[in-house]
């Protein structure tokens, strides 16, 4: 009944570019998304990922590039005939339907008998835990409920392909989280290709297997959601992704040198001229006690502000050149007796292995 | 990654240029019908009357705009059309300004109620109307009795078959179109405004005339370029009304075809009142984007 | 906007602009009202209030056979240009509203300039280019005036109803596998079923009530209601006119009317 992951199509994009006038919301963007993934393109606003989105589904078309589902060749099939189930931000439930006809809608215009198609509404409505929503009224309906019915309209049709555009930005955060977490187990029950759409790097790395970095119009990375944050590839990414503080690296000699002192690395440095700047994360960084700094990169500075935050406690740090940067410890008691007072010096160390450099962007 | 030489250079461009050009012809053909219709009963027609207005018994000639400056007959009908459309427009300011500042000063629910004072009329047939007022200004008709019966007049006065009728009738059929969009353009107004003026001392007149009064001038301004133009080329009430007296430009068009056949005196008078209508509506386009007064985006 | 006025000003002050505007109001609403009792007046001079009712001036008007046969004639042309108007307006509406074209709105401004320009020039146009094709006097000439006419009242009523119409159901519609005609026919329309049928309501009306073209281009067996009105009226003030009056009041007021309620009872179009 559902579809397996063999069924599921891989997805091939090549080549793709499209430009309202000047602007240029795609540029010769490439990506394989492999049968069964459920892959997220992540991207500020006006970076192109909804445009993308709305290419593979065929409402967009591109001035130029290839689209393939599987084998077949896409980019000049019109939407109707792609076979995709598509889930948009405002749900667009048909209003005058109820929660039974939006479901069905797909499945008649397949020419599904009346009977299946009712064991079909029923099946979807269960497998998005709303059995026995079948009568109700779209305005009857909250907004989970409603995003759920929209899902549910979605996957109805066993569609190998499952686009999903910024599905649950409409909901409060707790709704969000449990949607996230449903979506998931969707995707796992059905096992389809599945691209979605956010600009919340944080369902981003919860939901995805990898994660498409989209910026002004082009990818930038395309990694499973622990390599992009561990090891970003350029600094658009490490800025975009979590919270980092910047600070350039100089190359010298053969190796790089952070305010004059060697940079410890594991591995190499990165290939390229530079610019490069090490990517501070708030919680790599370690008080470390005076005097032990063996096998660490070290920065010294004085502690500006001390912000106690619950499960964490947020420290800003002046550095000794001026530049300011967040620290982040856990809330637990050998850590909160390590932390000095505001004024008091402070020696931060920073793992080689958490130690990470990267490039400006490519432009 | 993408990137130069990564990929070929535009899979597809042609064939996508194409099909986006043929769904947009398709789109668009959804509206030839409508626009062949416009097209072949509108466009045309005029055309040919502009055509007709500069050729006479053959040839091109402009002899019948000549006419329309020297013949006395002519320069009359065109300056009485002004005066009228003038006169009928600051009348049509005077009565319905008041009204529109009041409705649009009342709670939405009581205002949409109060309007349907001006949307009768106004859907109500143009006959209809003229003739209910045929009936009312006539020596017997119901003005009449109730002015001598308050002893205002001693003898029943002429109202139809005039000037007077002929405004008067004018006036009430206009009215509707200056007080409905200046009425939406006051609704537009942000009331803070006027609170603003008030907390910095303005009285309430003064925060009328100082601040009210501009922020309305551009609705204003839409609705009585509007009533002017439809008095320009108003031709059933004046027909009724004037009693013959009054001849306005829309009936003297009126007689020069169904009377005389004079194709080109007729062509001339309707290329002088739609060129006029014209550059009026390319005027008001300044104050107030034209197509947002006839409900396009 | 504004729930109440913005400075409070006591009533008293303002007597004058409610006095100013009550007469305005009477101004406007009596001459319409009057019509109604007068037909309904025994004499031939109307008089008000009338000092017999009787309902001499109906049984004329329904007992005529040249009032019923024009009344045919309005009807039959009202039908027939809703029917026009409404199918090529509202079709004309969805292709301009969809496609992204700059020359959609100058297009849309086409549609809507029958309106614009003065009946008696789209009049006199059309009876000159009729005459050529012998189309003067015909029910047809007739119609394809009037739908000319009632165009720019669908086409503003159908566009002003998609715009607030959430487009993104169309395009559900079309993921899920209707073609663009199907999603149209499926989904759009009947949400934008108020805007649609306020239109047709309109292009009847305005095909009934119309005057100036139809004095020009319906004669003869083809005359319409209004144009037998016309002419009845220059002549005399023949006191049947006031009952036919009174029908077109009952039957404009009575359609507009059916257009606000219907505005009314619409659930909102909301799609989540």
């Amino acid at each position: 009944m559902p579809a397996s992951a063999a069924s599921a199509l891989p997805i091939e994009v090549r080549g793709v570019s499209k430009s309202y006038g000047p602007v240029t919301a795609l540029d010769r963007v490439d990506l394989d998304v492999r049968s069964g993934e459920f892959i997220t393109l992540l991207g500020p606003s006006g970076s192109g990922k909804t445009t993308l989105l709305l290419v593979l589904a065929g409402f967009i078309r591109p001035d130029a590039g290839s689209i393939r589902f599987g084998d077949e060749e896409m980019v000049r099939t019109p939407p109707h005939r792609r076979n995709v189930g598509m889930v948009f931000q405002n749900y667009a439930l048909f209003p005058h339907m109820n929660v039974f006809g939006n479901i069905a809608y797909p499945l008649r215009l397949r020419g599904v008998a009346a009977a299946e198609t009712a064991r079909r509404v029923g099946w979807a409505l269960e497998l998005v835990q709303l059995a026995g929503f079948e009568g109700r009224r779209v305005d009857q309906l909250s907004g989970g409920q409603r995003q759920r019915v929209a899902l549910a309209r979605a996957i109805v049709f066993e569609p190998r392909v499952l686009l999903m555009d910024e599905p649950l930005s409409a909901l409060d955060k707790k709704l969000r989280e449990r949607m996230q977490i449903e979506i998931r187990h969707l995707h796992g029950a059905l096992g389809m290709t599945t691209v979605y759409v956010t600009h919340d790097q944080r369902e981003a790395l919860t939901l995805s297997d990898r994660v498409a970095v989209i910026h002004e119009g082009r990818i930038v990375q395309v990694d499973a959601p622990e390599r992009l944050y561990e090891r970003p590839g350029t600094r658009f990414v490490a800025d975009f992704v979590g919270e980092s503080t910047f600070l350039p690296v100089r190359r010298e000699g053969g190796g790089l040198t952070l305010h004059g002192r060697p940079l410890l690395l594991d591995g190499g440095p990165p290939a390229g001229d530079g610019p490069f700047f090490l990517m501070v994360r708030p919680e790599k960084l370690a008080v470390v006690p005076p005097g032990d700094a063996d096998g660490m990169n070290c920065l010294d500075g004085t502690v500006k502000e001390r912000v106690y935050q619950g499960e964490s406690v947020l420290l800003y740090v002046t550095l000794a050149d001026g530049t300011e940067l967040a620290v982040r410890s856990p809330s637990r008691r050998e850590t909160l007796a390590a932390v000095p007072e505001p004024g008091g010096r402070i020696r931060l160390g920073l793992h080689p292995a958490d130690t990470v450099v990267v490039p400006e962007d490519r432009s | 990654m993408s990137g130069p030489g990564a990929s070929p250079v535009a899979p597809n461009a042609d064939a996508l240029a194409r099909d986006a050009a043929r769904e947009r012809r398709r789109l668009l053909g959804l509206s030839i019908p409508a626009l062949v219709l416009v097209g072949l009963l509108l466009v045309l027609p005029v055309g040919w009357l502009f055509y007709l207005s500069v050729v006479e018994k053959d040839a091109y000639s402009l002899v019948h705009y000549e006419r329309l400056v020297q013949e006395p007959a002519y320069v009359t009908i065109l300056w009485n059309t002004v005066e009228v459309s003038v006169l009928v427009t600051l009348i049509c300011v005077l009565l319905g300004y008041p009204l529109a500042y009041l409705l649009a000063q009342l709670p939405p629910r009581a205002a949409n109620l109060g309007l349907i004072v001006v949307i009768l009329p106004f859907w109500t047939a143009l006959l209809v109307r003229t003739y209910a007022w045929l009936v009312l200004l006539q020596r017997r008709g119901l003005v009449n009795t109730l002015l001598v019966n308050l002893g205002l007049i001693a003898d029943p006065i002429p109202l139809v078959h005039n000037m007077t009728g002929t405004v008067i009738g004018m006036t009430h059929i206009l009215l509707p179109f200056l007080i409905l969009p200046l009425y939406a353009s006051m609704r537009a107004i942000d009331p803070d405004y006027v609170r603003a003026a008030a907390s910095l001392g303005a009285s309430p007149v003064r925060a009328f005339w100082q601040v009210f009064l501009p922020l309305s001038l551009p609705g204003l301004v839409a609705g009585l370029l509007l009533v002017f133009v439809l008095c320009l080329g108003f031709y059933v009430t004046p027909a009724l009304l004037g009693g013959g007296k009054t001849y306005l430009v829309a009936m003297k068009i009126e007689q020069n075809v169904n009377t005389y056949f004079a194709w080109g005196a007729s062509s001339s008078l309707a290329v002088v009142l739609l060129v006029s209508v014209g550059l009026i509506f390319v005027g008001l386009h300044r104050v107030l984007a034209i197509q947002r007064l006839f409900g396009v985006r | 906007m504004a729930a109440s006025a913005p400075v409070p000003v006591s009533h008293v002050r303002r007597l004058w602009l409610y006095v100013w505007c009550g007469l305005v109001a009477l101004f406007l609403v009596l001459p319409v009202l009057v019509v109604i009792p007068m037909s309904f007046s025994d004499t031939v001079y109307l008089e008000f209030p009338p000092r017999r009712w009787s309902l001499r001036n109906y049984r004329t008007f329904f007992g005529s056979v040249e009032w019923r046969d024009a009344t045919w004639v309005s009807l039959r042309a009202a039908v027939l240009t809703t029917a026009a108007a409404t199918v090529l307006g509202t079709a004309a509406a969805y292709g301009l509203a969809v496609t992204r074209w700059r020359w959609s709105r100058a297009l849309q401004l086409l549609l809507v300039a029958p309106q614009m320009v003065p009946a008696i020039l789209v009049a006199i146009g059309l009876f000159y280019v009729y005459a050529r094709l012998e189309l003067v006097n015909t029910m047809l000439g007739l119609v394809l005036a009037h739908t000319l006419l009632a165009l720019p009242f669908v086409v503003v009523t159908v566009t002003a109803g998609l715009a607030s119409f959430d487009m993104t159901q169309e395009m559900v519609a079309r993921s899920l596998g209707a073609s663009r005609v199907r999603a149209v026919l499926t989904v759009t329309l009947p949400q934008i079923r108020y805007s649609v049928i306020s239109a047709a309501l309109f292009a009847f009306i305005t095909s009934l009530d119309e005057v100036v073209v139809a004095l020009f281009l319906s004669g003869g067996e083809n005359a319409t209601l209004t144009r037998r009105m016309f002419s009845a009226l220059r002549d005399q003030i023949d006191p049947t006119i006031a009952a036919i009056s009174t029908l077109l009041i009952v039957i404009s007021v009575g359609l507009v009317g059916l257009v606000q309620l219907l505005g009314r009872t619409r659930p909102a179009a909301r799609s989540g």
